[in-house]
């Protein structure tokens, strides 16, 4: 150890941008070790889920008939088509992400001069597609609530609206911190100094995204 | 504190940190210092709570029939006494190492978010008021530090107790995790050049894996939690057998967060000493590399052993096997580590200040415990054992004589780099021979009275079951730790204004903390080192002890151009301002974030009680203020 003049005088040069060991944003490897433990929230949430699959006393169930003691029918409570269709919904809104980081890192370079480099609108086009996938939550819930499935109901309802409640959350989140960007973007302009701001919220997105394709296979697809 | 501990030799520090005390500061500070001061004396403050709660748990048990305390409240006491040693004490005890250290050792000037440093501490200092207060209306948690679901569910805890205890740990989560995120940067990212990770510190190596341990048990029991947490205020029936629900589920979502928990309250005490012993037996730590692995190898089983915890629940005979030996082969690890120390002292010139004593009373505890974990890591021996008092004097022998044992031999040696001060080393002896003595006095009886059937968590019990003798023995040294500590609170509070001083490096240790002065100032170092050895101080003041130490590549003329210029030997401290480091500026808002975190949640609690509008109003209003506050702490510049 010393006093290492000539590296000091070097790291002076770029005092403004904070020496990082590893060159990255301290920002980026926080967002890394926030998805691992993610990984093991949502980890838990599923392997409850898949605990208590087929557990239930009493129906509703998510993929057969139930009929109640009093002889009320219920149909198989998860509606494959419509979540397919949110789901798809869910998986063009990581490509509007991915476009968003590609307009603000590579703004006013040749060939992002027009809609491809418009970062307001993939920003936007990001949020909306995951309001519109909350927006099919919110029909779904509600539609669950009146067929007769509640969180109170069994062992199903329970795992059920805590996981892809929990799921819906995260995306709620992702939408408010997509609106926040464009706020930013729109007040004063993002730009490639400001990538990290953006990649940060596009890798949470995509975490997001993925562990949508997750529960969507485990839960809805796999009977 | 630091206004206090201005020596002689910093005269011009004196008059510069004393802008920076009074209340305001302390809620306002983002320096990992004083952060690491506040984990420091909050958690010695519930370290007195969970001692108190302790000695009427052995005044109950004294003798056989006392009715000091009624069965009731002896649940709450039990409860709170783990709750608060493990999650109040133990690791934000940690914590402040973590705070103080990590920066110092890794030659950084503070940790990557110093903001969400101070978040940290403040959800960790509310949560614990809010799990710690209902005690004194009887309605402190009582369902054991564990918890076990259905038992602590709404159909058969539906009081208020465990919503406190349901909450509060959610809420002391959330501190967790976001200090350990933030230290995962802080290693990764701020080491200053040259510090490779083979050169990191020893306290640096198992803080780092303790960090990967927290982010990823402590999701595990956010999830059981949130289960509970639904069951208790909504309704569902995750943990309801009645409807299916699985009574072990909670046992095994806990356990897969509860043993990396015990790994996350006994590596930090492994680092600390690991600085201690080299220190003192000024001789480099004997196999620094088997050290780091062994670590890495400790957290990465401390995730396959989970259910050695529950045996008794008749998993069957292939899922008792494979948890056997999961938990026998975590024993080699642990063996590497005592042995590594033992060499490290061996052939050493050795030195045994009482931080010395300490850490050599961590190795022979610590392997007790160790000895009798391994006893019932077999099934067949656990079935005698689980729920008795020797269970009890096992986890005692780990914590107690591991972690307390490393915490404190932390405190004595790091305490002269916080202050500028020595503790006292007089009253030091005293107070660890009354440990020392205290506790082998409380927790080896436990084995016996353990193996004559005496279960954990009654509240009394008959004569002439040969109890008797092994539960006055208990008693008898309980006192003795409860002298032993206020000794510590005693020499804590007067060495910190009257002990002698001590310079930078009072007792001529290796690693780069040693090379600033005591106590730092608040920029840590005047300038960024750079390093090339993995014992940088030894190179400059004895460089025969680190001869062909690996990854030490000390240049020569480097060191000798160091020698000619101490400049980390500052004779007149100069402020940030005036070397033209930016420091971050102090700022409440993670504060007032906490806060709100703490409002919404007690919307539970409202909820409970049957108040409804009230209750959405004050988590609406608890969720507005945090997310409010939030954005402008986002919003406001860091520095």
């Amino acid at each position: 150890m010393t006093t290492a003049t000539a590296a000091a005088g070097a790291h002076e040069a770029h005092e403004h941008t904070h020496y990082t060991t590893t060159g990255l944003d301290n920002r980026k490897i926080a967002i890394w070790a926030f998805i691992g433990s993610e990984c093991m929230l949502f980890g838990s949430l599923i392997s409850t889920y898949l605990v208590y699959k087929g557990r239930s006393v009493v129906g509703p169930f998510p993929h057969e008939a139930w009929t109640s003691p009093t002889g009320q029918v219920f149909k198989p409570i998860l509606d494959i088509p419509v979540t397919s269709a949110s789901t798809f919904v869910l998986l063009m809104s990581s490509l509007f992400m991915v476009l968003a980081l590609a307009a603000v890192e590579n703004k006013g370079k040749p060939g992002y001069e027009g809609t491809l480099g418009s970062s307001k609108l993939w920003l936007l086009a990001t949020a909306l597609a995951g309001a519109v996938f909350l927006g099919f939550q919110a029909y779904e819930f509600t539609s669950f609530v009146h067929e007769g499935l509640t969180i109170k109901t069994n062992l199903f309802g329970s795992s059920f609206f805590t996981l892809t409640g929990f799921h819906g959350t995260h995306v709620a989140v992702g939408v408010l911190w997509l609106m926040t960007l464009l706020f930013i973007d729109m007040k004063r302009g993002l730009g490639p100094k400001d990538t990290i701001l953006v990649d940060i919220c596009a890798l949470y997105w995509h975490f997001v995204d993925v562990v949508w394709i997750v529960i969507f296979t485990l839960v809805y697809l796999i009977q | 504190m630091a206004s206090s501990a201005a020596t002689p030799t910093h005269a011009g520090a004196a008059s510069h940190s004393s802008e920076q005390s009074g209340l305001w500061s302390w809620l306002t500070t983002v320096d990992h210092k004083k952060i690491g001061i506040l984990y420091l004396y909050t958690a010695l403050f519930y370290l007195l709570v969970g001692g108190l709660e302790a000695v009427l748990i052995r005044t109950q048990l004294a003798k056989p029939n006392l009715s000091l305390v009624s069965a009731d409240f002896y649940n709450q006491l039990f409860t709170m006494h783990g709750t608060t040693m493990v999650f109040l004490v133990v690791m934000p005890l940690s914590a402040a190492f973590f705070n103080y250290l990590i920066p110092l050792q890794i030659g950084a000037r503070d940790v990557a978010f110093p903001r969400l440093n101070a978040f940290s501490y403040w959800v960790y200092a509310l949560g614990g008021l809010f799990i710690t207060l209902p005690i004194f209306w009887g309605l402190a948690p009582d369902g054991g530090w564990f918890a076990y679901a259905p038992l602590s569910g709404p159909t058969y805890g539906g009081g208020y107790n465990m919503d406190f205890w349901v909450i509060g740990l959610q809420v002391l989560g959330i501190s967790s995790l976001a200090a350990a995120f933030n230290f995962i940067t802080t290693i990764i990212n701020m080491r200053a050049p040259g510090m490779t990770l083979m050169r990191m510190p020893m306290f640096t190596w198992m803080s780092f894996v303790v960090q990967f341990l927290v982010i990823l048990a402590f999701p595990v029991i956010t999830a059981a939690l949130f289960f509970l947490q639904f069951d208790r205020f909504f309704g569902t029936q995750f943990y309801e057998v009645a409807a299916g629900g699985d009574p072990l589920l909670w046992q095994h979502l806990f356990w897969v967060f509860g043993h990396p928990e015990v790994y996350i309250l006994i590596l930090p005490a492994f680092g600390l000493v690991s600085e201690v012993l080299p220190t003192h037996s000024r001789k480099p730590l004997f196999g620094y590399n088997a050290m780091a692995y062994s670590g890495i190898m400790i957290g990465f089983l401390g995730f396959g052993v989970w259910a050695h915890h529950m045996f008794a629940v008749g998993m069957g005979p292939v899922a008792d096997s494979i948890f056997a030996v999961a938990t026998m082969l975590i024993g080699l690890p642990t063996g590497v580590k005592i042995f590594n120390w033992i060499a490290t002292m061996y052939g050493g010139s050795l030195r045994f200040p009482v931080a010395m004593k300490f850490a050599i009373g961590l190795i022979a505890m610590f392997t007790i415990g160790g000895i009798s974990g391994v006893m019932h890591s077999s099934p067949p021996s656990d079935l005698q054992q689980t729920d008795t008092y020797f269970i009890v004097a096992h986890f005692h022998y780990v914590l107690y004589g591991g972690a307390m044992m490393g915490i404190f031999a932390g405190i004595y040696h790091y305490f002269p780099k916080m202050t500028g001060r020595f503790m006292s080393e007089s009253l030091g002896n005293w107070q660890f021979w009354l440990n020392f003595i205290g506790l082998n006095l409380t927790f080896f009886p436990m084995h016996f009275s353990g193996m004559l059937g005496m279960p954990r968590r009654i509240y009394t019990y008959d004569a002439g079951q040969g109890w008797d003798l092994f539960n006055m023995m208990s008693t008898v040294g309980t006192y003795m730790l409860l002298v032993a500590g206020l000794l510590f609170a005693y020499n804590f509070f007067r060495s910190k204004k009257h002990g002698a001083p001590a310079g930078s490096d009072p007792w001529g240790a290796p690693t780069l903390e040693w090379s600033i002065p005591s106590p730092p100032p608040d920029y840590n170092f005047a300038q960024i080192p750079e390093v090339t050895s993995r014992y940088p101080m030894w190179d400059l003041k004895a460089p025969d002890r680190t001869a062909g130490i690996e990854h030490s590549h000390p240049d020569a003329a480097v060191i000798a151009e160091a020698h000619a210029v101490p400049m980390h030997e500052e004779t007149e401290r100069r402020t940030a301002k005036e070397l033209g480091i930016p420091m971050p500026f102090n700022t409440i808002k993670p504060f007032l974030v906490a806060l709100g975190i703490i409002i919404l949640f007690s919307g539970l609690i409202v909820l409970h009680i049957g108040n409804f509008p009230l209750a959405m109003a004050t988590m609406l209003g608890g969720g507005a203020f945090m997310v409010g506050s939030l954005y402008a702490w986002l919003t406001s510049p860091l520095e």
